[in-house]
């Protein structure tokens, strides 16, 4: 298992610093269109071949790796910051305060977010440019995706308060905000962080569905979703073996995040 | 006695989440930054009257809460509103798409559960490493791809939508099955169970599944969501007439009347199947 976990993070680390340090080698701009070259295959010029418009697919590519991997832990962060105040600040304080957070998350977990997703960004105004829609899809997957994490900190949170140390720094008079920054908080750590890197492969996935809908990050902005509806065009027939490259990077980020984070499901 | 209280409780709480879920769904599209752009204003053959009412159309929209509150009042009285962009009644579109939609998912969800079923109980009969090792690495890629890359995929081996449903249902369903039948075998019970010569069958049946019936029933209500969700890309990519096109294509018209209604539909068949599998997993119903 511990193999396994290093050769995920490996993996992702390798995918993080090529999209990176690839970006900065590249010889092509990603939105550049070579027009004598149209869903051209693989050559020296262009290691991956380019798209229907003639754009080169690997510069493409390495750029759409870097917004997602840029934006999804982003994303992550908003929603583990409302996860917190949402779920692991209730929890600690308990009372009405615990009541109606559980309630909320409750009905953040019931709604299919995907719904709401599509609905709010369905409603972007139509001259949004290519780096604000990148902005605000992930921005809104923060905003949207805290249900689950928020849950796991309550509970996490719901066990502190009734801990013993908790207890005794109470009985001594130690203020609630205090014993939370100071007590709570190095515990609630190794929390937050595992929920941030299970969060990131699902954000990714989110915006993988939502892009493919047509409703992701705008042309002529890459992402890693973005990149997958080049598959359409091998439903029809046209599409080559290449067009399938950020399916492959998106399936080896993902699964090497999931299994370098991975936790099981019942203890 | 117990049982009507219990079902009466969770239909408040149904009732309470479903219009929390449509005010949450309608407050978002109404602070959403380009609510009231209709495309048809960039048309440059219209003239400034007709421009004018088409702003005129949506400006009853932008008061969210009496919005909410009329559309609820209209939706009591069985009105669900008319699709601005397909120009039909919301009910129509709804009674028409919905069995599609249904009939996908409920065939997508059967198939992931026996399939998942299936694989765990052959882990558990064949105590194979290898068998289970395969089945989690199959699992495994499957959860690294998109619910669109799926249908995608689906599509060029001419499977129908509901393989599709199920392809993304099934690892999440055969993952936590799995994790559960191995957390239960490792209980004192079943051990001493084993010990005593209780066969494989004898000790699934007897005494894993009573133990699991809880859990797993938690999990049927939300793979229902899971499945709901799936059926989005899936209906949107592969051109299957259900509720998840009808979703995507109001989505891309900006039809407001449809999006919340379909919200809040999504939302209340989310939440009854989680409720309903709360209730039967309550074990005091038993006992009456």
């Amino acid at each position: 298992m511990r193999t396994a976990r290093t050769i995920g993070l490996m993996l992702a680390s390798l995918i993080a610093l090529a999209s990176f340090g690839g970006s900065l080698l590249q010889r092509f701009d990603y939105s550049r269109q070579d027009r004598e070259q149209v869903s051209a295959g693989p050559s020296q010029e262009h290691w991956l071949g380019t798209d229907a418009l003639g754009r080169d697919r690997l510069a493409r590519l390495l750029h759409g790796t870097r917004v997602s991997l840029t934006l999804a832990p982003a994303a992550a962060g908003i929603a583990l910051l409302l996860a917190f105040l949402a779920g692991a600040t209730p929890g600690f304080v308990g009372g009405a305060s615990e009541r109606v957070a559980k309630i909320a998350i409750d009905l953040m977990l019931s709604v299919p977010w995907l719904f709401l997703l599509l609905m709010v960004r369905a409603m972007l105004p139509l001259n949004t440019s290519p780096a604000a829609s990148a902005a605000i899809t992930f921005l809104m997957l923060g905003l949207l995706g805290w249900g689950m994490p928020a849950r796991i900190l309550m509970a996490r949170a719901q066990r502190l308060r009734r801990s013993e140390f908790v207890v005794l720094a109470r009985a001594s008079g130690v203020s609630r905000w205090r014993l939370l920054c100071i007590h709570v908080m190095p515990n609630l750590r190794p929390v937050l962080l595992a929920q941030f890197w299970i969060a990131v492969p699902v954000f990714i996935l989110a915006e993988a569905n939502l892009s493919l809908l047509g409703l992701g990050v705008a042309e002529p902005l890459p992402s890693l979703g973005s990149l997958l509806q080049e598959l359409e065009t091998v439903l029809s027939f046209r599409g080559d073996a290449c067009s399938f490259a950020a399916l492959l990077v998106m399936m080896l980020m993902v699964g090497s995040l999931q299994i370098a984070f991975m936790k099981h499901e019942v203890s | 006695m117990f049982l009507l209280r219990a079902v009466a409780y969770r239909l408040t709480v149904v009732a309470v989440t479903i219009v929390a879920g449509g005010l949450l769904a309608a407050t978002l599209a109404r602070y959403a930054p380009g609510f009231g752009t209709d495309e048809r204003q960039l048309d440059a053959r219209l003239n400034r009257d007709s421009l004018m009412a088409i702003r005129d159309a949506s400006s009853e929209e932008r008061n969210i809460a009496a919005y909410y509150t009329g559309a609820l009042r209209r939706m009591g009285h069985g009105d669900l509103g008319i699709s601005r962009s397909l120009q039909r009644p919301v009910r129509e579109l709804l009674v028409e798409r919905g069995a599609v939609t249904l009939k996908m998912v409920g065939a997508g969800l059967a198939l992931a559960w026996l399939f998942a079923a299936f694989l765990v109980v052959a882990a558990w009969w064949l105590h194979s490493a290898v068998v289970e090792t395969a089945c989690s690495m199959a699992g495994g890629l499957l959860l690294c791809l998109p619910a669109g890359a799926v249908a995608l995929l689906l599509i060029l081996l001419n499977l129908p939508g509901c393989v599709a449903v199920a392809a993304v249902v099934f690892p999440k369903v055969h993952r936590y099955l799995g994790e559960l039948v191995q957390a239960t075998a490792r209980m004192p019970h079943i051990v001493t169970g084993r010990a005593k010569g209780v066969s494989d069958a004898g000790i699934l049946l007897w005494h894993v599944v009573p133990v699991i019936r809880k859990e797993v029933l938690a999990l049927a209500g939300v793979s229902v969501g899971l499945a709901l969700s799936a059926a989005i890309p899936v209906e949107a990519l592969c051109g299957i007439p259900g509720v998840g096109q009808l979703a995507w294509r109001s989505a891309m018209a900006r039809d407001v009347p449809v999006l919340i209604t379909v919200s809040l539909l999504v939302v209340g068949f989310t939440v009854l199947a989680n409720s309903g599998a709360d209730l039967l997993a309550d074990e005091r119903r038993l006992v009456g």
